[in-house]
């Protein structure tokens, strides 16, 4: 059996498919833990894991709580609020005062890109990102090729359609990177305003017309309108977008019949997806958060126990 | 002999440099020649070796510095240094900064004016002068504010400024926003004929922007700020100096399509100049991509493309001058997250090496090199510097064009250690510099 050699996971970018198959095998041997009576294993007793949000969450952080604790690590929230992530603030030395607690695993979101890559450089414990600014959301898009995956038995060959504001999406970045290597074909969709510069160099199709970019499309993943994000909007109204390039019954009529919906949540829904969508028989958004948990489980298993 | 040796206080006497190759591109100078100074200003240049035991020295302190394989030059320029004081002092003071220029080969620095407070009034540009007096190694040169705190609002003082002496204006640091006001700005200026510096990024394009915009920051998941941001106000300075007539200098020129508007400035004979920076020549947007916060400046790195239309733009005389950008910063201004971080990296102590690079890759020949630290440099904002002829100011740097070292930041006379050049093995080393003939740095 391969060994996972991985001090921290922080990317997909950095992982081989061979990598990305050994930690959904792994999730999937977890999974049955979270179907029993007593949803408990022993394997991490006296391991530490911190989770370290300076960005709020509540789906990603309660999931790898519950990874944590369901392989009986001790697992410790610390989040900060926006306003002390400030100019000034020495990330180096929150991560240095951490490390002198010894926790085995810090478990890090943030709003700034980059900044579990600076905690992995400096600190000797393991760390995983949960999110980093536009940057990644590695866990995310594992739960998310588990999910295609127990869907449609495949991942190679399969159109996945990522439709919203791509310019501002870890997930949608983790999911190119990680459907790609999976074999799939991958489409991402928004107006050019949420369109980041040079995305076609990460080997995508560009699309700006819902309909046309979803067409084909065996998965269809909706992207989260962020309605709190700064500075200036990049479309007119709610509704407008809605219109648009929200996800409804009458573009799925178009569409291929066994088609897939995703959404990595919060959902607003009749903003980018309507609620018959999101709740209807092609939707495994709850799919996709159960497997969250399984993934979470591997990566902590993989990093701090499985070794 | 451990640390570099810095003499502030040499008296002033007779010193001969010897055995080396004067290139002093300005008078056309580049061969076996001894430089005799005297009372702080060039007396002679002599064929090599002409002055033999025979020489009765007029003072009773003569010196002999034997340049055997090493270039004599006119000491260095720097038009964009940021010395930090007053305000930032745990970044940088006159004294370190001017420590750093020395050790750099730099014998005249023009700080900008984003202190605090503000360099927009006579008082701060007398107190800056006053420090660089009693502490400065090297000859300083305030740069005015264009306007009053940098808050673009209301013309700083400017004739005032100039009495004091200022050798230019610019609110560098920040983008004049408003197109009416750098009208003024510019037609003020010229009553007082002050050149205009242009710090040129448009900060609504720009705005939370950390590093150019591309593939690479899609990638990486940055914010970016597209090439337009720059050539826009640098397209806007352009025609509101062919409006004034005023004197406009484009500071850290870092697009092509930036190299190419000042051209075509040039070719309409507009007085437009520009400089650029070693970083700009010598690094990509690919330097982001470990995240390190001594990448991260302003203007950012830019593509491939435009490092060698920078290069052309050197090579074709577009680009008037190398200059630093010397922009220290604490480490608690840059251990943070990208996002946070201040831009900016120190400059003076790795512009020669950098510089020298192109001559090593053929782009340049070493007396071009040398014309863009000096007295092009210079002449931007009307400095009588940056050459040797008899009788100049007696500001000499000699360095080894050939001795290879590895760049050590903790190891800068900075007080600041942000390089991202921090490790790169380079060629090209600052032995002594003289400012006015006294030595003010040795290794």
């Amino acid at each position: 059996m391969m060994k996972f050699e991985r001090k921290d996971l922080l990317g997909i970018e950095d992982l081989s498919r061979k990598e990305i198959e050994f930690i959904l095998h792994t999730a999937r041997t977890l999974n049955e833990v979270s179907n029993r009576a007593v949803k408990k294993l022993p394997t991490l007793r006296g391991k530490t894991v911190i989770n370290l949000f300076f960005e709020s969450s509540t789906r990603t952080r309660t999931s790898f709580e519950i990874a944590g604790k369901r392989l009986s690590a001790d697992v410790i929230n610390i989040s900060k609020s926006g306003s002390s992530i400030e100019k000034g603030e020495n990330l180096l030395d929150t991560a240095k005062n951490l490390e002198a607690m010894g926790p085995d695993i810090i478990v890090c979101r943030h709003s700034s890109a980059g900044v579990p890559w600076v905690l992995a450089k400096n600190l000797k414990a393991s760390v995983i990102n949960a999110g980093d600014g536009a940057h990644e959301h590695p866990t995310q898009a594992l739960l998310d090729i588990m999910t295609v995956q127990d869907a449609k038995g495949k991942t190679d060959g399969l159109n996945i359609s990522i439709v919203g504001d791509i310019a501002h999406s870890r997930v949608a970045r983790s999911n190119i990177y990680g459907f790609l290597k999976m074999g799939a074909k991958v489409t991402v969709v928004a107006p050019y305003t949420m369109m980041p510069h040079g995305i076609e160099k990460m080997g995508v199709r560009v699309s700006h017309q819902l309909q046309e970019g979803v067409r084909d499309a065996d998965v269809i993943m909706m992207l989260r309108i962020q309605q709190e994000r700064l500075g200036l909007a990049p479309f007119s109204t709610l509704r407008e977008y809605s219109q648009l390039y929200g996800l409804n019954l009458s573009v799925l009529k178009n569409c291929k019949k066994d088609v897939v919906i995703m959404h990595p949540g919060p959902v607003n829904r009749g903003v980018e997806i309507d609620a018959q969508v999101a709740d209807g028989p092609y939707s495994v958004i709850l799919t996709q958060v159960t497997n969250g948990v399984s993934v979470r489980m591997a990566l902590l298993y993989l990093l701090a126990g499985g070794k | 002999m451990g640390a570099s040796k810095i003499r502030r206080k040499m008296k002033m006497g007779t010193l001969l440099i010897t055995n080396g190759t004067l290139i002093d591109p300005k008078n056309k100078k580049n061969g076996k020649w001894d430089l005799l100074i005297e009372n702080g200003v060039v007396k002679d240049i002599l064929k090599s070796g002409s002055v033999g035991a025979g020489l009765k020295p007029a003072h009773k302190n003569f010196q002999v510095i034997d340049a055997k394989g090493l270039v004599v030059a006119p000491g260095f320029v720097d038009l964009h240094t940021h010395l930090r004081e007053p305000g930032f002092e745990y970044k940088e003071t006159i004294e370190t900064g001017t420590a750093s220029a020395a050790a750099g080969g730099f014998t005249s620095v023009c700080c900008m004016a984003n202190t605090n407070p503000v360099n927009d009034q006579a008082s701060i540009t007398q107190y800056i002068l006053k420090q660089a007096k009693e502490k400065g190694l090297v000859n300083v040169f305030p740069i005015g504010a264009v306007t009053k705190g940098l808050e673009g609002k209301e013309l700083s003082l400017m004739g005032e400024l100039k009495k004091a002496g200022c050798v230019a204006v610019s609110d560098d640091g920040k983008t004049v926003r408003n197109a009416q006001l750098m009208r003024l700005a510019m037609e003020y200026a010229r009553s007082f004929d002050l050149p205009v510096i242009t710090h040129a990024i448009d900060p609504d394009l720009a705005e939370r922007g950390v590093m150019s915009e591309g593939s690479m920051s899609t990638s990486l998941g940055l914010r970016g700020i597209p090439n337009e941001a720059e050539d826009i106000i640098i397209a806007r300075d352009i025609y509101l100096a062919q409006l004034t007539g005023a004197r406009l200098h484009v500071a850290h020129v870092a697009t092509r399509e930036g190299v190419e508007l000042v051209a075509k400035a040039k070719k309409k004979g507009l007085s437009i100049t520009c400089e650029v920076t070693p970083h700009h020549f010598t690094l990509t947007d690919d330097a982001v991509s470990g995240y390190d916060t001594n990448t991260k400046m302003a203007p950012p790195l830019r593509s491939e493309e435009d490092r060698r239309a920078l290069i052309e733009g050197l090579r074709d005389g577009t680009i008037d001058a190398i200059a630093t950008d010397h922009a220290p910063h604490a480490l608690i201004d840059k251990e943070v997250e990208y996002d946070c971080a201040c831009f900016g990296i120190v400059g003076l102590e790795t512009a020669l090496a950098l510089s020298l690079k192109l001559v090593e890759s053929k782009k340049l020949k070493i007396e071009d090199v040398i014309s863009l630290l000096t007295w092009k440099a210079a002449s931007i904002v009307g400095l009588r510097k940056g050459d040797l002829a008899v009788g100049a100011d007696a500001d000499v740097v000699i360095f080894d064009p050939n001795q290879a070292w590895t760049v050590q930041a903790s190891a800068f006379q900075s007080k600041s250690k942000n390089s991202p050049f921090d490790g790169m093995k380079v060629k090209g080393r600052v032995k002594t510099t003289i400012v006015s003939g006294k030595i003010v740095y040795t290794m």
